[in-house]
């Protein structure tokens, strides 16, 4: 058991966890792929036209996986920032400046795809809902975290700074949930409606392999970022200067 | 209790003997309501509709006006690390600062708020709603404001980079202080929007603090 735990943390440095990534990184691609040509041929292909929204609801294979991964990936990065700053752990910190820049992508498309969504459905691009308020706020938060890293030269306190902005965010993060919600109804009740019909199950099916390439490419690119994070920070190091590549 | 006090008066001391600051910050506030009759037009009624929500985005940038200065005085010339490594905890010492930041820029926006909200043609009891949502709101400002500004000390760009941090989570603050003074005003009573303001203020005042603390000792490393 003991000895398990000690393996477990091996890869806690990153002189360890660089090769480890290099090898996962392949196969978390190859899994994106995967996971992505079945998922669209299932959204495109086998799902049904939706009676109430015709074709354009098809949208929802790319837009409902971006706005979990941006909801997800907002905790994920708060937590390796919790650690980092807790544990005093490199890695952790690295990680969570690798992935700021995923998530913001995906509240990005989020919004993106939500607005060309929106126009053919409601009729406009955007409006001030509840839920769309919120996913813009989540994006300004990324934009706040990766402002404050890169504008602070010295690395330590530039992970210690972001992880106490990326704490505060997620303490933060259900209240302004909710005084956005809250904001909304008693202003006009609710003027979207989605009125989901129950989903036939190949749609759902084509969004659950969507949201798992979305996943496996969150991931993929996470970790190759922090691989180039680790080159950087590290490069004073015997061991990366030993690197085949960086010999090259 | 005592440590909390003294630094509050040091820092008031300081701003009187620089009195213009805390009127850049004022009279800011009172140029920027004025500005919105003039951009939409003189209608009482749309002015009143616009009045709460108006007043209170004001509220929140002449707050961030004078956030950066809460520490970086004292930054500059090492005060901040002989308060850090004196033997009262420094969360006293920041809840002083905090406090007398509020004082400076936060209270002085409470007072001139009714003036400016006649302008706005609100009638007395909405002003009433007005001046409390913001006593409670104001604090809150002050109390997260800080954390960006511990945050963001001595950091390139530093005033921007306060903005876009802090900003977004004034947002609750904003939503609930202007929302009292229109709940009010279409009849539905402030009692809950005050009742959250309040209660995210008593969480600020917990939290922020301790935050403040970790970020400055992060930046004084």
């Amino acid at each position: 058991m003991s000895n398990r735990l000690i393996n477990w943390f091996r890869f806690a440095s990153p002189h360890n966890f660089y090769p480890l990534a290099g090898k996962m990184i392949p196969v978390f691609w190859a899994l994106a792929a995967v996971f992505a040509v079945a998922g669209l041929w299932m959204g495109f292909f086998v799902a049904p036209t939706d009676a109430q929204q015709g074709e354009g609801y098809r949208i929802i294979f790319v837009h409902v996986p971006a706005s979990w991964l941006s909801m997800f990936i907002y905790m994920v990065m708060a937590t390796w920032a919790g650690i980092g700053l807790s544990l005093n752990a490199r890695l952790s910190s690295m990680m969570a400046q690798a992935l700021a820049p995923t998530g913001a992508l995906m509240a990005f498309l989020s919004l993106w795809t939500g607005a060309f969504w929106g126009k053919p459905m409601w009729g406009t691009w955007w409006v001030w809902d509840a839920r769309l308020t919120s996913e813009l706020i989540l994006f300004f938060l990324y934009l706040g975290f990766m402002a404050l890293q890169a504008s602070i030269d010295d690395p330590r306190r530039a992970d210690k700074a972001g992880a106490i902005v990326a704490l505060v965010g997620a303490v933060n993060v259900p209240i302004i949930y909710f005084s956005v919600k809250w904001w909304n109804t008693l202003h006009q009740g609710s003027s979207v409606n989605l009125a989901k019909s129950s989903m036939a199950v190949t749609m759902l099916w084509g969004m659950l392999l969507m949201a798992l390439c979305f996943w496996m490419y969150s991931i993929a690119m996470a970790l190759t970022r922090v691989r180039t994070i680790i080159l950087e920070r590290e490069a004073h190091t015997e061991w990366v200067k030993d690197l085949p590549e960086v010999k090259a | 209790m005592n440590a909390i006090l003294a630094v509050a008066r040091r820092d008031l001391l300081m701003v009187m003997r620089r009195k213009s600051e805390v009127l850049t910050a004022l009279f800011f506030f009172v140029i920027v309501t004025s500005l919105f009759p003039l951009g939409i037009g003189p209608e009482p009624t749309l002015l009143r509709k616009i009045a709460p929500g108006v007043l209170w985005v004001a509220a929140l940038l002449a707050t961030m006006l004078g956030l950066q200065r809460m520490f970086a005085a004292d930054h500059a010339d090492g005060t901040l690390e002989q308060m850090a490594i004196s033997p009262t905890p420094l969360v006293m010492l920041v809840v002083g600062k905090i406090g007398a930041h509020w004082l400076v820029s936060g209270l002085p926006l409470v007072l001139i708020a009714p003036i400016l909200g006649i302008q706005f043609d609100l009638d007395a009891s909405a002003l009433g709603i007005l001046v409390v949502a913001l006593l409670l709101g104001t604090p809150l400002l002050s109390l997260i404001g800080s954390i960006g500004a511990a945050l963001t000390l001595g950091v390139r760009g530093g005033g921007v980079l306060l903005s876009l941090l802090v900003l977004p989570l004034f947002i609750p603050a904003l939503i609930f202080g202007a929302g009292a003074v229109e709940a009010h005003i279409s009849g539905l009573g402030a009692g809950g929007h005050l009742s959250l303001l309040a209660a995210m203020l008593a969480l600020a005042v917990f939290f922020a603090p301790w935050a403040t603390t970790a970020a400055l000792r992060i930046a004084l490393e």
